[in-house]
């Protein structure tokens, strides 16, 4: 089976650090790494080819730096990997993005599978996914934390708030998926050795054939017209004395608030 | 390049590369210059204070937008009750629209549903779209996108709300590629315009460290995701009726490509994390998975949900669908209680938006303190239980 799973470098958030004094993102030394959710779906890709044969085909839309992704994604097992960039592609929104990556898919002939991740680490929006299934025009299944492959048919169980709920659909077919779904495998290093071997070609607009006015920024119905900081709270307050006094104390303020 | 760099205004002050979240932007000599990375966020834009950068949007006359009016919320329900976020939008929808002067419709979809609408009413819906069928009785991605986009291109709504939940993620995003319309997830504050009705759809990103106001100038209709619990229920219109439209579909089960086979709801996993008005966490503090007791017993005594940190659930104390965080589960309830919990950036990103956070942590400079309303420095093995005793013999 042909198995394409579409991945999202983004900076590494939980070794993100808020300057105190200019209350803004301190970048500088922060890593950037493959969503974590991505990584699931490289994983499964990876599982589902051990299992059923096949190939497993990695693309990201990103900036150049973002073939170190893709390498990495070729190291844990990946067979291909396309960089998927161009400055027409830049400032694009869920929709516009969904639409070059959807575009990408059909450039690389019948699939099978498309793998995400449930939603990403910096935008979490988790609008891409079902875009894609959208532009492909295939069904989808959204935070998937199993999946088996019988001949040309999927079943998926998918995690949702309050329940489970198992769907089965025919392939081609999309599916996100959630951190619980595997635990991916770190890479070997004859891996990674071949990995960094490996040519990995990038494709622009022409490429993919996409039309450039549904591309990047020019392509997306939303645009960002401001970014603020949020308003954090308002100066805590530390109660302080013995266990309890501070109770006495913490419980008085929720009852005061209609919380107890 | 839609960017427009104007270097004389530029004094090199470097706030643009400092608030820059992506490295997308360089200043050397006083002159900015966009690296690969840059995304167009607006970010730079917004912090400069001089003046010196601007986001040039090109005109993109597509749609008629006159031609959409009306404000329409999505309906969530289980076939029994409306979703309570379907009630809050409901609400903030009745604020926003009668700013633009027009109705709130609620779209209900399902089976043997029209029990549903006196409810719908109350909670602010003028009008309600009815659409009725066998194949709608429980959702699916499929035949609900085919509906709604029907609806949609029907009667034309200028603005579409649904429930930043899986299913109203799963449909709104299918529904947006198809109808070419904008989306912005996750919002957590609307506004709008009654000038160029444009609705201004705040939301966090960058888990929570930066929030941004986007809107949609020239597709239709304008759609949203709204986070369950941010937005408030309105007044009940004791009495109120909607004006139903019912909406004849054509359906075939056999055409539909997608198959529910079991729907599993177990009495654990019932935590609903996302929806729970209270939440009492425990973190790496309570040194081992039978502690996790002591938190839940809180949990019980509050009438809330338990919650955990990443390092618990990576430590196998406790499944995954207790986790808190950008990891695992956003929450924003009335009452946060972190127990035990230091606040990696990644949990506070997944938890600071909460009304009341509570604090119990030994080490004084945990960074949870600085999310805290109230914090107390201490021992939560103490702590937590005399707390758990003083709240049940208060209730």
């Amino acid at each position: 089976m042909n198995v394409v799973v579409c991945i999202k470098q983004v900076p590494d958030t939980t070794e993100v650090r808020i300057d105190p004094v200019t209350n803004t993102l301190v970048r500088e030394g922060v890593p950037s790494i493959i969503n974590p959710f991505d990584e699931n779906a490289i994983e499964e890709g990876i599982r589902l080819v051990e299992k059923h044969g096949g190939k497993v085909t990695v693309i990201t839309m990103g900036p150049p730096q973002a073939e170190e992704a893709l390498r990495r994604a070729l190291s844990m097992g990946a067979d291909e990997a396309v960089l998927i960039s161009s400055r027409a592609f830049a400032g694009g929104d869920t929709w516009a993005t969904s639409y070059v990556l959807s575009r990408a898919i059909r450039k690389l002939g019948d699939f099978d599978l498309v793998l995400c991740g449930k939603q990403a680490f910096d935008g979490d929006t988790a609008q891409v996914g079902p875009g894609v299934a959208e532009q492909l025009g295939i069904p989808q299944a959204t935070y998937v934390i199993e999946v088996e492959i019988d001949g040309k048919r999927m079943r998926a169980r998918r995690v949702l708030e309050d329940r489970y709920e198992v769907i089965e659909m025919r392939l081609p077919a999309l599916i996100t998926v959630v951190k619980q779904i595997n635990e991916p495998r770190h890479p070997r290093l004859k891996n990674v050795m071949a990995a960094k071997k490996k040519a990995i070609p990038v494709w622009g607009p022409d490429d993919i054939e996409a039309d450039p006015s549904l591309c990047g920024l020019d392509g997306s119905p939303t645009n960002v017209v401001r970014t603020f900081l949020p308003e954090r709270h308002h100066e805590g307050e530390m109660l302080q004395g013995d266990t309890e006094a501070v109770v006495t104390r913490l419980v008085g303020k929720l009852h005061k608030l209609e919380l107890v | 390049m839609p960017m427009v760099i104007d270097a004389s205004k530029c004094t090199g002050c470097l706030l643009c590369v400092r608030v820059c979240p992506y490295a997308g932007i360089e200043v050397e000599e006083k002159t900015p210059s966009l690296t690969e990375s840059c995304t167009y966020c607006g970010a730079c834009v917004a912090a400069c204070k001089f003046d010196a950068l601007k986001l040039e949007r090109p005109p993109k006359e597509q749609t008629d937008t006159s031609l959409y009016r009306g404000l329409w919320v999505l309906a969530e329900h289980n076939g029994e009750r409306l979703a309570s976020v379907t009630l809050e939008l409901l609400g903030e929808g009745q604020k926003l629209a009668q700013r633009i002067g027009e109705p709130v419709s609620l779209a209900l979809l399902g089976h043997n549903v029209e029990h549903l609408i006196p409810r719908a009413a109350e909670a602010g819906a003028d009008k309600v779209y009815l659409v009725q069928h066998e194949v709608l009785k429980d959702y699916r991605t499929g035949p609900y996108t085919d509906v709604i986009c029907g609806l949609v291109e029907r009667f034309k709504p200028e603005i579409v709300l649904y429930g930043a939940t899986s299913q109203g993620r799963d449909l709104a995003s299918r529904v947006a590629a198809r109808v070419n319309a904008g989306l912005t997830a996750d919002c957590t504050g609307l506004d709008i315009d009654p000038e160029d009705r444009l609705l201004k759809q705040t939301r966090p990103a960058f888990g929570g460290n930066i929030m941004a106001t986007i809107l949609c100038r020239h597709a239709r209709p304008q759609m949203a995701t709204v986070r369950p619990k941010v937005m408030r229920k309105g007044d009940p219109r004791v009495g109120a009726t909607a004006e139903v439209t019912d909406v004849p579909v054509n359906l075939d089960e056999k055409a539909v490509l997608t198959k529910i086979v079991e729907i599993i709801r177990e009495q654990r996993r019932a935590v609903n994390l996302a929806e729970a008005a209270i939440i009492v966490s425990g973190g790496r503090g309570i040194r081992k998975a039978e502690n996790f007791a002591l938190i839940a017993d809180l949990a019980d005594a509050l009438g809330g949900a338990l919650g955990a940190s990443r390092a618990t659930v990576d430590a196998g104390w406790i499944p995954a669908y207790h986790q808190v965080g950008q990891t695992g589960t956003t929450v924003q309830p009335k009452l946060y209680v972190a127990c035990g919990i230091s606040g990696a950036i990644q949990h506070l990103a997944g938890m600071q938006s909460s009304e009341t956070i509570v604090a119990i942590n030994i080490d004084p400079h945990a960074p949870i303190f600085k999310v805290a309303t109230y914090g107390i420095v201490g021992d939560l093995f103490e702590i937590v239980p005399a707390l758990t005793k003083a709240i049940r013999e208060l209730s």
